[in-house]
């Protein structure tokens, strides 16, 4: 019986932290795309956007909207996460409780 | 602290929102002085003295003795508190001064550092924020210490973090001199003084706490001072006073008058001028010390020659010029001939604005885009390894807040680096459309200012004599380009004091982050974990607090002696800090097999490979090792020093995994504190099944 359980936290433990690994992965291959697949090809992607070369807007611009987006949309995921498999912290704790380690 | 977070949350909204209210309201005070006969230099002094006293003020009401207080502000910072102190810290001087000056010298390339320094958020927000928080210690030595055991993993950390900590803060504290001397009047000397004594007055007082509240008022300070000037800017040339929205269309009229300088006949006749000074000077160079005395005895004859033949008048005035004006000796040829053969680096034609990886033929547009894309990947791994930003994420609540304030922090950030290029843009609008063909008996007030403050930042001259200004007359200093923006847009002097004291926000925020970094790492690293266990609090505070004042003022001194070598250096600290933690830290997080050995090896070898690749490319380096070989034989894909880190990162990455698979894996405790960091929160007992269910 108890052995059941730890094994289901385990279970649990394994599937967040694998769902965490996925998102990481597909938001890295989208940061990559924006920053060093636009940038490498750069003198081809010269066309009008906005009144801008398009390869110069993403790199003075969309890239950091992008990077912005995907910072506040991986911290909106992971904090659903945490709740979804119990994982998160209880709130307004008092000092010292959380660092105890 | 009996408070709640969220009513210590909702005090400090209200205390900063006021705070705001009291900066614009005292802008507006000096602005309404000015108007009535209150001079430049008092302006400056009053926002000298007010800035350093708020920043001293806010150390002395967070001073404290608690070791969570004086290491992480108690861990209680808000989300978006922490997000502005982020900003603060990261934004330097280079970030405020600089940054736009190198958008509108580089164009394009200058863009890789817009992208660099906040995209490396996104790592600190996928790979490292929250398990450090989690973690929850004091310092980035602190996690390698306890995920790879002993003190060999800490000490390696500690060398790292000091290494490029300190260079970083001596370029700090060159910004505060250079700023400060601006503002007033001041001595360099001086400047770097009081602006010491603003850092220490609040760092020493309060540690982390202080530094993390003079931060947020610091970040705001710069914001403001940002972003009123190229708003002016933006409305006085676009009618819009969205200058990111707006400098597209300035863009497309910047491209045009590019493509009709780079034709015009004046501009070539001046470029060619440049061109033939330089060449002769570097004839003159290859035959010296004889080109001396034979070039001397030509311009003689010549004049001689001339006279004989009763030539012009103005023919002879000319002769006589050429031997008037010619070296008195050997050395002041030998001087004035190294300048002239400088010329050269002006003889090129205006690189286009919008164009990516401007260069000759189609190999050196693809070593300049292998550039471009390795310095961004720099820029990246280094913001993501620098330890005076990780720390911060020690100080918020919860993970769930580490994670949000990284929101924050590059949401904050990119306020300003989303601004910088529409700044470099309208600006070289000015330049190139109001300044470029106006006469230079009609030049501008603010040019005429510069020009006499530092030639450096801004020079004219009319090398062709036809009174009309060209392009390629023009000499310009990057920083200029964000300290006179509030002229160029015809802005009151008042508004130019706000600009010099954002630059100084900049300055010190980023530099008390450094400092309490290194002296942390000294005195919590070195002296309570590895030297003595058992030392109380107290004296722990001590030694830090000592430690402080000591490499403050070693870093003042350094600064003080005005190296060149400073921009250097602090691009030189971003591929160090990338080679040496970024593998380390993320693979500790992300898989459970790293060991230590491998660990340590694998920081030592990105280190080594990042420092040797340095040393033989940069020229002030090679100088130092006595490295006489061409650079050529040591350079690999044409890759420059500053990008040295694109080599260390990945055979960190590298050592670390191949020498882990060799040896035994980590012991049991550093397992678990992998698990420990992973997961915000774990059940107590196996049987808990989370509040979620409640």
């Amino acid at each position: 019986m108890q052995a059941d359980v730890r094994s289901a936290l385990e279970q649990r433990k394994r599937e967040y932290w694998r769902r965490n690994q996925r998102m990481i992965a597909v938001l890295m291959v989208v940061g990559f795309v924006v920053t060093f697949g636009v940038a490498y090809l750069a003198r081809d992607l010269s066309f009008k956007f906005f009144g801008w070369p398009f390869s110069f807007w993403m790199a003075a611009q969309g890239a950091l909207l992008v990077y912005v987006a995907l910072v506040w949309f991986y911290a909106r995921f992971m904090n659903r996460l945490d709740r979804e498999y119990g994982f998160e912290e209880i709130s307004e704790r008092s000092e010292g409780a959380q660092s105890s380690r | 602290m009996n408070e709640t977070q969220s009513a210590f949350t909702a005090r400090l909204k209200r205390v900063y929102a006021w705070y705001t209210v009291g900066v614009v309201g005292f802008v507006l005070l000096l602005g309404w002085l000015e108007q009535v006969g209150l001079t430049r230099n008092w302006i400056g002094y009053l926002f000298l003295l007010a800035t350093v006293v708020l920043y001293a003020a806010i150390g002395v009401m967070s001073r404290t003795t608690n070791a969570a207080e004086y290491y992480v502000a108690g861990r209680r910072v808000p989300a978006i508190f922490n997000g502005m102190a982020t900003g603060a810290d990261w934004m330097s001087a280079a970030s405020f001064i600089g940054l736009a000056g190198t958008l509108y010298l580089q164009g394009y390339t200058g863009l890789a550092f817009i992208m660099g320094w906040t995209g490396g958020y996104v790592l600190v927000a996928l790979f490292l924020a929250p398990y450090l928080r989690k973690f929850g210690q004091y310092t980035i030595p602190d996690f390698l210490g306890a995920r790879y055991g002993g003190h060999a993993a800490r000490s390696v950390g500690v060398v790292v973090a000091i290494m490029c900590s300190f260079v970083y803060l001596v370029a700090q504290i060159y910004g505060v001199g250079l700023i400060t001397s601006k503002l007033t009047g001041l001595s360099f000397g001086e400047g770097v003084f009081v602006g010491l004594a603003g850092i220490l007055v609040c760092s020493f007082l309060g540690g982390m706490r202080a530094v993390t509240w003079t931060q947020v008022a610091q970040y705001i300070i710069l914001i403001l001072a940002y972003m009123i000037p190229v708003i002016w800017l933006s409305a006085k040339h676009t009618g819009n006073p969205l200058p990111q929205v707006a400098y597209g269309a300035v863009l497309d009229k910047v491209s045009a008058r590019e493509e009709a300088l780079l034709n015009d006949p004046k501009e070539i006749e001046v470029r060619k001028i440049f061109a033939d000074r330089a060449d002769t000077a570097e004839r003159m160079l290859a035959g010296f010390p004889r080109s001396f005395e034979e070039g001397k005895a030509q311009a003689q004859r010549a004049l001689d020659q001339a006279k004989g033949r009763r030539a012009p008048p103005e023919q002879i005035a000319a002769a006589q010029k050429a031997v008037d004006t010619y070296p008195k000796d050997a050395n002041a040829a030998k001087l004035a001939w190294s300048k002239d053969l400088a010329l050269r680096s002006r003889t090129a034609p205006p690189q286009r604005h919008a164009e990516a990886f401007p260069a000759e033929g189609d190999a050196a547009k693809s070593a300049s885009r292998r550039n471009f894309l390795a310095l961004v990947f720099c820029l990246m791994m280094g913001t993501a390894a620098l330890p005076h930003i990780l720390t911060r994420y020690y100080t918020t609540p919860s993970v769930k807040e580490a994670r949000e304030s990284v929101v924050w922090s590059i949401f904050f950030i990119t306020l300003l680096y989303i601004t910088a290029p529409a700044l470099a843009v309208l600006v070289k609008f000015d330049i190139y459309s109001m300044l470029v063909g106006s006469e230079f008996s009609k030049l501008p007030a603010w040019v005429n200012s510069w020009a006499r403050v530092d030639p450096t930042l801004l020079s004219i001259t009319d090398v062709n004599r036809d009174g009309i200004v060209q392009l390629a007359e023009i000499l310009i200093g990057s920083d200029i380009v964000v300290l006179a923006t509030p002229e160029i847009a015809g802005l009151p002097y008042v508004i130019s004091g706000l600009v010099a004291a954002g630059g100084l926000a900049a300055a010190l925020s980023t530099a008390d982050g450094l400092l309490l970094t290194i002296a942390n790492a000294l005195s919590h690293d070195v002296y309570y974990k590895i030297l003595k266990p058992d030392a109380s609090t107290i004296m722990r505070l001590s030694v830090s607090k000592a430690l402080l004042l000591f490499v403050a003022m070693l870093a003042a001194y350094v600064a003080a002696r005005k190296s060149a070598d400073i921009l250097f250096l602090v691009s030189a600290a971003f591929s160090l800090a990338a080679a040496g933690f970024f593998p380390a830290l993320v693979l500790g997080i992300f898989w459970k097999r790293a060991t230590s050995i491998a660990a340590i090896a694998g920081m030592f070898s990105g280190v080594a490979i990042t420092f040797y690749y340095m040393a033989t490319t940069y020229p002030w380096l090679r100088g130092l090792f006595g490295i006489t070989d061409s650079v050529a034989s040591y350079t690999w894909w044409d890759m420059s020093p500053i990008s040295a880190g694109v080599f260390g990162v990945p055979l960190g990455f590298a050592v670390i995994v191949v020498v882990s698979l060799f040896t035994r894996p980590p012991t049991a405790e550093a397992q678990a504190l992998v698990d420990f960091v992973r997961y915000p929160r774990l059940p107590a007992s196996p049987g808990d099944p989370g509040p979620n269910t409640k």
